[in-house]
């Protein structure tokens, strides 16, 4: 399976969850964004054009599953996930703490963004409830399932191991 | 370079979708896509499902504490409160069942009837008392009497400016003149030997024909300047058993009290007219 199926796969899943169960899970007031955790994860291990692909096609899966504003999801998620993986594949690379870095900073400007842009669109939307409210303690929910969430995305796309070469040669005379 | 596509796809997608709402052009592809989504979430749902309950199993113990601390907290509001509107119903009631009987043919023409709450009950097994909310301000004085709907009750024996006791008929210094509305034949009511709330009518000549079931009212006798402390026709029990024996001088005549002298809420003080009008 190439490596792009696989992407594929890990976003329309996790848009899947995401819409249907993760969507309807409070905890303290906030929701875990699977969804974007792992398009964090998928960028920072994939680079900038898969993470920025890989965010549009999973906003737009939510958008159509929630009935939402075509479009909006997609927009932030591209972003983030262009972001995550420039992140990646500059400053961060090798870094330990680049995924954990990388979800809080993600996490608080899409919730900034994404108060910003419901609010352009005329959604009646407080700001104590958007940006304290629910995005702290989204982010902390974040944080926790974001370690075993890389590690998954990390172990689905590691690359395939080349052919094993044989050490020892018999000659045959 | 393909970031950029995608940015402008998304602000056009949110364009064509804010500006045509729900039935554009966009509505029939978002159906479609929706319908093809459909199946792939009901599956993850149902895959998600014991993880869900289970969440929700955790997350109910989490908060059963703190519910449950919430319920009894508004459990004990609520019966406070329904005890409250059972409180005011029944003195409701009490209250209309006095003011008929005011307004009634029964009740002395030269009185006017106070209503007063029953404010207090003196402690002890012995006193027969109740303390009402009139006092001297409102006209009351000593020796008034006073009523239920159903019947006589008792006395006023000490008036303060907002407050009155009464003695009630059942107490044992209590003595009211009274006669059998059928037979017509006087007495004395006072309180009986038996039960706390039970009556006689002593003092009835063993010739006069007092029967189960007659009415016992006050007499109110007036006589050379002098008239009984109780306007006359107020009823004041019902004769429930009548004997006699050849040592005794008078009938034994119990009398069951028209009212229960258990539960007094509210009551008339009966005051004379010239008093009620002359209070300030």
């Amino acid at each position: 399976m190439t490596s792009g199926v696989r992407i594929a796969l890990l976003v329309f899943l996790a848009a899947l969850f995401q819409a249907s169960v993760f969507s309807a899970i409070q905890v303290l007031g906030g929701t875990p964004e699977v969804l974007l955790v792992t398009l964090i994860s998928i960028a920072l291990l994939r680079g900038s054009i898969a993470g920025a692909a890989a965010g549009f096609a999973g906003g737009l899966i939510v958008d159509v599953a929630t009935f939402g504003t075509l479009g909006v999801t997609s927009l932030l998620f591209t972003v983030a996930g262009f972001w995550a993986g420039r992140y990646g594949e500059t400053t961060g690379r090798d870094r330990a703490h680049a995924p954990l870095l990388a979800i809080v900073v993600i996490t608080l400007l899409v919730g900034l963004a994404a108060y910003t842009l419901n609010f352009l669109l005329g959604e009646d939307v407080s700001a104590r409830q958007a940006l304290v409210t629910t995005l702290l303690p989204t982010l902390g929910l974040n944080l926790i399932v974001g370690g075993p969430i890389y590690a998954l995305c990390r172990w689905v796309l590691r690359p395939a191991e080349p052919p094993r070469q044989s050490r020892e040669v018999e000659v045959v005379v | 370079m393909v970031v950029g596509v995608l940015v402008v796809l998304a602000l056009a997608l949110i364009t064509v979708s804010y500006r045509e709402g729900d039935s554009g052009r966009l509505d029939p592809v978002h159906d479609v896509a929706a319908s093809a989504l459909y199946p792939f979430e009901v599956a993850a749902e149902r895959v998600a499902q014991p993880f869900r309950d289970a969440y929700a199993w955790f997350d109910s113990l989490f908060d059963a504490r703190s519910d449950a601390k919430r319920l009894r907290r508004e459990n004990e509001r609520l019966r406070q409160q329904v005890i409250q509107n059972q409180f005011a119903a029944r003195e409701n009631q009490s209250l209309r069942a006095l003011l008929d009987y005011r307004d009634g043919p029964s009740f002395p023409r030269d009185f006017d009837g106070l209503a007063a709450a029953v404010i207090a009950q003196p402690a002890g097994a012995f006193a027969r008392a109740v303390v009402v909310a009139v006092g001297s301000k409102d006209g009351v004085e000593p020796n008034a009497p006073v009523v239920t709907a159903d019947g006589l009750i008792g006395l006023v024996t000490r008036v303060g400016t907002r407050a009155s006791r009464v003695r009630l008929l059942t107490d044992g210094q209590s003595a009211v003149s009274a006669f059998d509305v059928k037979s017509g034949a006087d007495g004395i009511v006072r309180h009986g030997r038996g039960s706390r709330s039970t009556l006689v009518l002593d003092r009835v000549p063993k010739e006069d024909a007092v029967r189960v079931g007659d009415t016992i009212v006050t007499a109110g006798w007036r006589s050379s300047g002098l008239s009984s402390l109780y306007p006359k026709g107020i009823p004041i029990g019902e004769v429930t058993s009548v004997g006699q024996t050849d040592t005794d001088l008078y009938k034994q005549i119990q009398v069951e009290p028209f009212a229960d002298f258990t539960s007094i809420d509210s009551v008339l003080v009966l005051v004379t007219k010239d008093q009620g009008e002359a209070t300030p």
